[in-house]
């Protein structure tokens, strides 16, 4: 494994808003083909972890490697930012983020949003994006709904769709954010059948989720936090079949 | 008073601009200011309140000609309609041997005419809307509970209409006063033209009117204040309740 | 174009002008404007005060007063300068302050605080999520502002952009005070020379109204091509 760089690595991200630290000290390694679920109650801060991971917020504290390479931070009076932001720019284009709420660009077709940053960061020709983008869409679905605004398609459309406009960059790593979590339960189906065929043909996941099925299911590895702290981690079968500690057990227990 | 009077002459003793003589000017500006958009705003607002009645009216021979009217006043610059006034009223012939000449001599009165025309378009269109924005429960209860149209009007869609309009109508005012300032160009002796007097009479540009946007400045602020104590007030029970 | 006494051709040169002057000061005010937003909404301390600062005078004072400010005050000033380059490095340059020029910067710095209101609001109606997106598909901050910020916040700051338009339109009519030959000026010596005021000032009256009704088709226009994705407006 040496020889290939590893995708993702973070090494002890703490997170501070005000005086409450949410993330005490989180670390985690995406090697290449891993699926990464990260599961907990809300305001276990397994959200802000994940948005950490593309600097969406800034940790106070910790490292990122993306692709074996470090981010540099320096300390301002605005508190610990980013050294260099070109090189954060470089290093979201290979992390793809997929929203709880979409944000598909809503001024843009479902094709605009896909090749968008293919061609404005990457800078793809526009007919090689056109082309790529096509695929995808094809691929979730979509092929038929090329031209329309997100405003004009079903919630799981546009999920499915944000899916497509991920893939479009040829992330090293696929970061979601509680990507069902607004979605109609009959809406759900379908853009987990596409998150399953992504983990199927080895792409590198980390997913935040509410979804225990597909953790189960899908997952190489399990993250359960509570408080901002790593509770339990570890195989699917052990983590959520066999827990350990309390209250991943209650956690886990079937809601009535 | 008289001692207060010699300290402020002292005050402005070393100063060659602002002497009590000019101060006497802008004082006096200060008052035709204030009588003019004060008396413009009664107008306008003591006829915007049928016309905006009768804007939103079914009828299209009531309805057409306000909104018209409303349209080219809103649509065309206020010294346009000013000069309109007063170089027509001048003009007209014979006019000056009747006794209406009295009153039009002064450009006082056609200023106040063409302000109080505007202000009455603008204002006309703000109550319109905000009769337009009557929830329709309230009318509909109004109804079910046997109230005819003008007992309707006057009960419930006028008073809650005025509340509402109350932030645009405030910005009105203070529009209102702000635009006052082209009387001074039909020679009128209000604030600005105080100021376009002491500017050439001492040539000195930033002195006459840097104090008197500095006036206006503090106008402008006591009628924002005013505006939001009355919203305030009235507008408290839109507000959803608190705690 | 009928004879008007003589006038017709003068006017036309006058609406000319106004119109010139109009776009001119509507394109620096748009420009002001997007400084003075992106000033009021930036975490530097001194730029939010100086945003502030601005957008009050200028909304708190008679439009035709600082008019007279800065083109009065604006000659002696200039003067002042050039007589101390003269007094201190024997530069001698004579700037005379040219009406035109005059009007456009002081309509530009007034609808510039207007603007600045106008787009602040459009900037913080924008959803937060659309430019998150952005963000983390590794775009530049300009590259966020330019595909993502602006077009959709040209959506929000359209009805206000059109209106302070409109607003900025009429005001033209203030620079025949300083001595511009706006169309309202010509109107004004037409309707003194010719005692018809009537005539004259209703012409003036109907282009302001169909130049207003050409906005605001204009406007309707582009409000549609902002407004796809939203399914229109409501």
């Amino acid at each position: 494994m040496a020889d290939t760089p590893i995708p993702l690595e973070v090494r002890n991200i703490k997170k501070r808003f005000g005086n409450t630290e949410v993330l005490k000290g989180l670390s985690l390694e995406a090697r290449k083909g891993d699926v990464i679920t990260l599961i907990g109650a809300s305001g276990s801060g397994k959200s802000t972890f994940l948005r950490c991971m593309n600097l969406l917020e800034q940790p106070n504290e910790g490292e990122l490697f993306v692709h074996g390479e470090q981010i540099r931070f320096k300390e301002t009076k605005h508190g610990r930012e980013p050294a260099d932001w070109n090189q954060v720019v470089q290093m979201r284009a290979k992390l793809s983020m997929v929203f709880q709420s979409f944000n598909l660009w809503a001024h843009m077709t479902l094709l605009e949003n896909v090749i968008e940053a293919p061609v404005h960061v990457l800078k793809k020709s526009k007919k090689d994006a056109i082309e790529h983008a096509r695929a995808l869409l094809e691929r979730v679905g979509l092929a038929e709904r090329a031209d329309y605004y997100p405003a004009q398609l079903s919630g799981g459309q546009q999920q499915r769709g944000a899916i497509a406009r991920a893939l479009a960059m040829d992330p090293e790593v696929m970061l979601f954010d509680e990507p069902t979590s607004a979605l109609d339960p009959e809406l759900v189906g379908d853009v987990l059948k596409v998150m399953r065929d992504l983990a199927e043909e080895g792409r590198t996941m980390i997913v935040v989720t509410h979804e225990m099925a597909f953790a189960r299911d899908v997952s190489s590895q399990v993250i359960y936090l509570h408080q901002g702290q790593v509770e339990e981690a570890g195989p699917p079968d052990q983590v959520l079949g066999n827990p350990s500690s309390e209250r991943l057990k209650q956690f886990l227990a079937p809601k009535r | 008073m008289d001692s207060l009077l010699a300290s402020i002459e002292a005050l402005l003793a070393d100063n060659t601009i602002f002497t009590l003589d000019t101060l006497s000017y802008y004082g006096e500006g200060l008052t035709t200011t204030v009588q003019l958009v004060f008396l413009s705003l009664i107008v306008g607002l003591i006829a915007a309140v049928p016309l905006a009645i009768g804007r939103g009216s079914k009828r299209r021979w009531i309805k057409m000609p306000i909104f018209f009217y409303t349209y080219v006043f809103r649509g065309t610059p206020l010294l346009v309609q000013l000069y309109l006034i007063y170089y027509g009223v001048v003009f007209v012939e014979g006019i000056q041997d009747t006794w209406l000449w009295v009153l039009l001599e002064k450009p006082f009165f056609p200023a106040l005419v063409a302000f109080s025309l505007n202000t009455a378009a603008y204002t006309t269109e703000i109550f319109h809307g905000a009769i337009k924005a009557t929830p329709r429960g309230e009318i509909e209860a109004a109804r079910a509970y046997g109230m005819r149209y003008s007992l309707m009007m006057r009960r419930i869609v006028l008073p809650s209409a005025f509340r509402r309009a109350l932030p645009a109508y405030g910005n009105e005012v203070i529009f209102m006063l702000h635009a006052s300032a082209i009387a001074s160009v039909v020679t009128i002796m209000d604030l600005t033209g105080a100021a376009r007097f002491v500017y050439a009479r001492y040539y000195a540009p930033f002195d006459a009117f840097l104090f008197v946007a500095a006036i206006y400045l503090c106008l402008t602020f006591a009628i924002l204040y005013l505006f939001r104590y009355l919203e305030k007030r009235l507008l408290a029970h839109l507000k959803p309740a608190s705690g | 174009m009928i004879d008007l006494h003589g006038y017709g051709p003068r006017l036309l040169e006058g609406a000319l002008v106004t119109i010139e002057l109009a776009v001119l000061s509507l394109i620096l005010a748009i420009g002001l404007g997007l400084l003075t937003a992106s000033a009021k909404m930036s975490r530097n301390w001194v730029a939010h005060r100086l945003g502030t600062l601005y957008t009050t005078i200028i909304r708190g004072v008679p439009d035709l007063v600082l008019m007279m400010l800065l083109f009065f005050g604006g000659q002696i000033g200039i003067n002042m300068v050039t007589d101390w380059l003269f007094d201190r490095f024997g530069i001698d340059i004579f700037i005379n302050v040219n009406e035109f020029v005059a009007g456009v910067l002081t309509i530009g710095l007034i609808f510039g605080a207007y603007m600045g209101e106008t787009f602040r609001g459009a900037f913080l109606a924008v959803d937060s999520g659309q430019i998150e997106a952005g963000r983390a598909y590794g775009m530049s901050h300009a590259l966020v502002f330019r595909r993502i910020r602006f077009p959709q916040m040209m959506r929000h700051a359209l009805p206000g952009l059109s209106n302070n338009w409109m607003v900025l339109l009429k005001t033209t009519a203030l620079v025949s005070v300083i001595g511009l030959s706006d169309m309202v000026r010509v109107a004004a010596e037409a309707s003194k020379a010719t005692r018809e005021p009537f005539l004259f000032m209703i012409i003036v009256a109907v282009i302001y109204l169909l130049i207003a009704s050409v906005s605001e088709w204009f406007f309707a226009r582009l409000q549609k091509r902002y407004d796809v994705g939203f399914g229109g407006h409501d």
